[in-house]
């Protein structure tokens, strides 16, 4: 069953259009890649399943229930977990506070603090040097910490789906492994959903799994990563020659 | 000895109101400007209606336990209800539409207060046992002026507590840092701009409740001087900087009561305009604010 669906998605700035017509499904347990060059309309697509943006056509549903139009707060309630751009850590507030932030939407459950207590160690152990600095003050991190952090605090909130944009940007190609191998751990470990923004396509083919190419608002392939490959599709999107 | 209490509970009110417009700021980048007019309000609702020069109270008998918490509720009433009824409405709008939309409220709040009230100043004695002075190391200090420093000193802790140690405080403080990243991790935007409202109001409140209690009159400008000073001081203490708030408050208090001895006779009389000229001046040395606040990033 799919757990996320987006049909007929358009997404417009004013009188720009930035993503037209996108449907695509995403299933549970799957790891999905959204790449393409810059302007494709990745980045959007992600903020209107986060609820930040208004599609101004499509719908959107997830595990079932139509979230299209709903607030952010409600939309990570269900189970979504956003990691945005430019690793939006709140750099006031301590690496223990930023992971704890997220956990008060589970407050009305039962034993939701002890719960919290077991994630936040949890996300420690997956990333020990957040341990060792947890009251230090986020804006202090480098850019590989504070993508770290970033994904240990979209964790805590126990998603089902994480979705992440260009987890690689800005970070030197060995801490990118770091950050890979950490997701592709966690994944198998607790049988999140990723969907993952990259500008290039060389990270999705390293992991494998699916890949949806995106340029200028609208899907140009979707399917198996590795099997793209250097396919002429995959040249013409990025470089703008054939057809265009 | 004297000057050095004078300048703290100055210092304390312009302190109480510079955090209340802070507050608000920092959650949805709001100058309110109806912040003055809360002050007025909520000494006001103790009054009934009446166009006398001597209150008719209402409420005003009551015991300080029951008086200070009416007073509080009535404030953090009116700011939250002037959030729903309001400033919701104006949330994705640029922020001079919301400073202008806090202007209008204002005059709305001031002209209800006119109507009901008139212009006249009343007279009205809130809490006599504290006009008595007090002998604090040979000089005599009224009993009231250590209170409100000593009141302004527990309400900085105590919101200080409650924005390190409470989740509600913790959400507060990263709302204010940025708040779409904030409601991306479940934070609930209204339940934060409520919470900040409801503070603002109350702090606005306890300022009416010292003013009134200070000068023995209320009028429904009385807000608007203290207003003007702690908008400063927002500003100078670094728009949205909680801690800049209250420090430029407290030197604000000071430049004036400093100012006010100093000066020669003659000049005096243009105190505000030697204090105002000293802001001009760390302006331009520090345009941010003392304290310059984290995360300008955009509102909801």
């Amino acid at each position: 069953m799919s757990l996320l669906a987006l049909s007929n998605i358009t997404i417009r700035y004013g009188r720009l259009t930035a993503v037209r017509n996108v449907a695509f499904t995403l299933t549970e347990g799957e790891i999905l890649f959204i790449t393409g060059p810059n302007g494709a309309g990745k980045s959007s697509l992600l903020r209107a399943i986060a609820g930040v943006t208004a599609p101004a056509g499509g719908r959107i549903d997830f595990a079932g229930a139509d979230i299209t139009g709903r607030a952010p707060e409600d939309i990570a309630r269900m189970g979504i977990s956003m990691v945005p751009e430019g690793r939006d850590v709140f750099g006031s507030l301590t690496i223990e506070e930023n992971l704890l932030v997220g956990t008060g939407m589970h407050a009305r459950e039962r034993n939701w603090r002890s719960r919290a207590a077991t994630e936040l160690e949890a996300v420690y152990a997956t990333f020990p040097i957040l341990k060792d600095r947890r009251h230090s003050q986020a804006g202090l991190l480098s850019g590989g910490q504070q993508q770290m952090l970033v994904i240990g605090r979209a964790l805590m909130t126990n998603p089902r789906l994480i979705a992440i944009d260009e987890p690689s940007l800005g970070l030197a190609p060995n801490i990118t492994d770091q950050v890979y191998e950490r997701l592709i751990a966690l994944r198998a470990h607790r049988a999140l959903t990723l969907l993952i923004v990259e500008q290039s396509s060389t990270r999705a083919q390293m992991v494998g799994g699916r890949m949806i190419l995106m340029r200028g608002g609208e899907v140009l392939l979707d399917g198996d990563a590795r099997a793209m490959g250097q396919s002429e599709a995959m040249q013409a999107a990025y470089f703008g020659y054939g057809d265009h | 000895m004297q000057m050095l209490f004078d300048a703290l509970s100055l210092g304390s009110l312009y302190a109480l109101g510079a955090l209340g417009i802070a507050l608000i700021f920092g959650v949805m980048r709001l100058v309110n400007f109806a912040h003055g007019d809360v002050i007025s309000f909520a000494i006001f609702a103790l009054l009934w209606p009446s166009v006398d020069a001597v209150a008719v109270v209402f409420a005003g008998d009551l015991p300080w336990f029951l008086l200070i918490p009416f007073v509080l509720a009535m404030g953090a009433g009116l700011s939250v209800l002037s959030e729903i009824v309001v400033f919701r409405r104006f949330r994705r709008a640029n922020p001079a539409t919301m400073m202008i939309a806090s202007f209008a409220l204002g005059f709305v709040i001031r002209y209800f207060l006119l109507m009901l009230f008139s212009s006249r100043p009343k007279s009205i004695s809130l809490l006599p046992a504290l006009s008595q002075p007090v002998e604090i190391l040979g000089a005599r200090i009224p009993l009231l002026q250590v209170i409100t420093i000593i009141a302004t000193i527990a309400i900085l802790f105590a919101l200080t507590a409650f924005l390190k140690r409470t989740r509600f405080g913790l959400e507060m403080r990263a709302a204010a840092e940025n708040f779409t990243m904030a409601r991306m991790l479940g934070v609930r935007a209204n339940r934060v701009i409520m919470g900040a409202f409801a503070l603002s109001g109350a702090l606005a409140a306890a300022i009416g409740l010292i003013l009134a209690s200070q000068t023995g009159t209320v009028d429904i400008q009385m807000g608007a001087a203290v207003m003007l000073m702690a908008f400063i001081a927002t500003v100078i203490g670094g728009l949205g900087s909680l801690p800049g708030a209250v420090l430029a408050g407290f030197l604000l208090g000071a430049a004036s009561v400093v100012m006010q001895t100093v000066l020669p006779i003659d000049a005096r009389p243009f105190r505000d305009a030697f204090v105002y000229g000293a802001v001009i001046l760390v302006l331009i040395f520090r345009p941010q604010g003392l304290i310059a606040a984290r995360g300008s990033k955009e509102r909801v």
